[in-house]
């Protein structure tokens, strides 16, 4: 009764065998392609490293403000433009301004990317129902895989760095979008489609003029959440070299220092939040005139 | 109605079938040998939208197309511009099959030959009024100065001056369909499709909205087809009406005949509830002049209602109308018993609705 109690499983040596196999010809196509595609992502790392720069390289107060008119410019309340202004104050005070600027950063570069590389797929998506059915399946594993498994082939293939953490990042984080980009498109009011129709729009001038406009309240609640998933993805991305405040993350746990970690765990928080707050405003000022009324 | 016509965008229908359902070509044999809707449905799971379709609306007039909700009034009207593709038959418009259209030329034909009323408005929601109005000329390519002022025209005449700025959720529903009516009128398309345009507004409201159409029809004189489930609606709009029930067209004609002439009892059933005095001409129901016609008759022209004769009858203190063509020709006489016999329903035709009517319950 040995076979009950323990999982019959393929025996052992087929087992490590196997394993190896699949790595040794991974290591092998990073070997004969890792450079040429390091080299691809080349500008990325261009983009990164000057979006890092400047917002480590600029004078704080100058920052300070352009975040503020940002947030006043997307949200037009003083509520939230003050709410960022003093948790920004606050996170330099408590000397954790330099490692905020360099996670603001790469969380544009990434919300930046997944948004030009999500939305045209959650576009196509939404336009072919055979397309829909073999990405929604991939998205669902892309959501379950645990994060960390990201890193692997993603450090084996491009070593450690901004770039490959970039990578895992936009992989974890791009689904919402995906997803509430094919959404909102499919959920646009078919009598308003078949006007656009009557007068006798182009694919292309429906995209435009409707299905784009009339999706974008759902595709902003897709780019809120990605910005909430690339925010938790960057602190486990700085175990491959992410500066930023998830290397102090690391190091407190490493060391158990207890108050580090607080601290820039609140500084997450806080970015989150601000980042939360803005782009869901923005969403509602879209939304104003958008609801359709009858009667 | 003798108006030189604009165009010659007169619309043909043949022979036009609708199946809906999966394999819908392969039932056409089907129903043109006689298969009906309930059959249909039942043993092969296909609906029947419209049954040998045949109607000509000749163009600068207003066609009605009436019929009770599912009667596939939405289905024909589609037809016109192809928002439905049909499963046989022919829809001509200006001498071409618009069936037989590729993509592009369907696209141009929709742009340029059609424009479009829609029953819920079907505004978009993020635009202004002016930027809604607009739509078919942005979407023809027209310079967007040349946009602006065609749009400022029309929403000025359909009464939405110094509502250009706001949007679609700010107005009521009437004024929603005026800015649909001036969306569609902007496109100075020689066809005008009007899905239950006014179903959806409320009477006072409606009526309003009836005449805003009869006023801009006697300058702009577009081949209209307008659609509704409302028999007075029907007779104040329509040149001519046709009358659809399960997808089939059971009587065509003009308001006289419709109220004089019923086709059947299903339709005299509506008819009995109408207001005759407001439909009925006095050129229906004149007698010939005869010899010595009367000394002193007032003159009445033709095409005038029953209700405004009798009314006129009465102040003049007259015993008999004359009725007269544009030119001043006398065509017929009328009396005060004559007009009162025509504005009440005949006795007969009431019996037989109010039979229908109990027949259920027997
Ligand atoms: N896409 C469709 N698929 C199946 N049946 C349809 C479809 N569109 C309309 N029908 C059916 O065709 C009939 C006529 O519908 P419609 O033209 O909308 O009627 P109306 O506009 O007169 O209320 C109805 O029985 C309806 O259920
Ligand atoms: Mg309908």
């Amino acid at each position: 009764m040995d076979w009950l109690s323990k999982f019959p499983n393929m025996n052992d040596e087929a087992l490590t065998a196997l394993k190896k196999a699949i790595d040794d010809g991974f290591r092998a196509f990073t070997r004969s392609y890792g450079d040429g595609i390091e080299e691809f992502f080349e500008p990325l790392q261009y983009f990164l490293v000057q979006c890092e720069r400047f917002m480590t390289g600029t004078p704080w107060p100058i920052i300070l403000l352009l975040i503020a008119a940002i947030a006043w410019f997307a949200s037009r309340s003083w509520k939230i433009v003050l709410g960022c202004v003093a948790t920004l104050l606050l996170i330099g005070y408590f000397g954790m301004w330099a490692d905020t600027m360099r996670t603001i950063s790469m969380i544009f570069v990434c919300t930046v990317l997944a948004i030009a590389i999500g939305i045209p797929i959650g576009i196509a998506m939404s336009l072919s129902n055979r397309l829909q059915s073999i990405v929604n399946p991939v998205l669902d594993i892309m959501q379950t895989m645990p994060s960390f498994v990201y890193l692997i082939p993603v450090v084996m293939l491009l070593g450690i760095g901004k770039v490959p953490g970039l990578i895992a990042v936009v992989i974890y984080a791009i689904p919402p979008i995906i997803r509430l980009t094919n959404l909102g498109i499919r959920l646009v009011d078919k009598d308003v489609l078949e006007a656009a129709d009557a007068f006798g729009s182009s694919g292309w001038q429906r995209l435009k003029n409707v299905q784009m406009p009339l999706a974008l309240p759902t595709i902003m609640a897709g780019i809120n959440q990605t910005i909430m998933m690339a925010l938790a993805m960057v602190v486990i991305a700085s175990m491959i070299g992410v500066q930023g405040l998830g290397q102090p993350v690391l190091k407190a746990i490493a060391n158990q220092y207890f108050t580090l970690g607080v601290f820039n765990g609140f500084a997450i928080v806080g970015i989150a939040i601000i980042f939360d707050r803005v782009s869901q405003a923005y969403g509602r000022r879209l939304q104003k005139h958008r609801e359709v009324i009858h009667g | 109605m003798a108006n030189p016509v604009k165009s010659n965008y007169g619309i043909e229908i043949k022979n036009l079938y609708k199946i809906f359902g999966a394999s819908a070509a392969a039932y056409v044999d089907h129903v043109k040998k006689g298969m009906t809707k309930t059959e249909l449905n039942e043993r092969y799971g296909h609906v029947l939208g419209l049954k040998n379709i045949n109607i000509s609306m000749p163009s600068g007039s207003i066609q009605v197309i009436m019929g009770l909700s599912g009667s596939g009034k939405s289905t024909l009207i589609r037809h016109i511009n192809r928002l439905i593709d049909p499963t046989a038959g022919e829809v001509i418009v200006g001498g071409v099959d618009v069936v037989k259209m590729n993509k592009r030329e369907l696209r141009d034909f929709r742009r340029h030959q059609t424009a479009m009323v829609f029953q819920k408005f079907a505004l978009l929601p993020h635009r202004t009024v002016l930027d809604n109005t607009v739509y078919g000329l942005e979407v023809q390519g027209v310079p967007r100065a040349k946009q602006v002022d065609a749009a400022m025209h029309w929403i000025e005449r359909v009464g939405l001056k110094g509502f250009e700025k706001r949007y679609p959720n700010q107005l009521s529903g009437g004024m929603q369909q005026r800015v649909g009516l001036a969306r569609a009128l902007a496109n100075d398309a020689p066809i005008l499709l009007m899905d239950e345009a006014y179903s959806a507004l409320d009477p006072l409201i409606r009526m309003d909205m009836q005449s805003v159409l009869l006023d801009l029809q006697k300058e702009i004189r577009k081949t209209i087809v307008f659609i509704t489930h409302d028999l007075d609606e029907a007779l104040r709009l329509g040149d001519r009406i046709a009358i659809l029930r399960d997808g089939e067209i059971i009587q065509q004609g003009t308001s006289q005949d419709i109220v004089l002439r019923p086709a059947d009892d299903y339709i005299a059933n509506f008819v009995k509830e109408v207001n005759r005095g407001r439909v009925i001409h006095v050129e229906t129901v004149m007698s010939p002049l005869g010899s010595g016609g009367p000394a002193q008759a007032i003159m009445v022209p033709a095409g005038t209602k029953l209700d405004a004769a009798a009314r006129k009858l009465m102040q003049s203190k007259q015993s008999e109308i004359v009725v007269v063509d544009s030119k001043g020709n006398s065509l017929g006489r009328l009396s005060l018993a004559q007009i009162t016999s025509a504005m009440v329903t005949p006795a007969a035709r009431e019996e037989q609705a109010a039979g229908i009517e109990l027949a259920p319950v027997i």
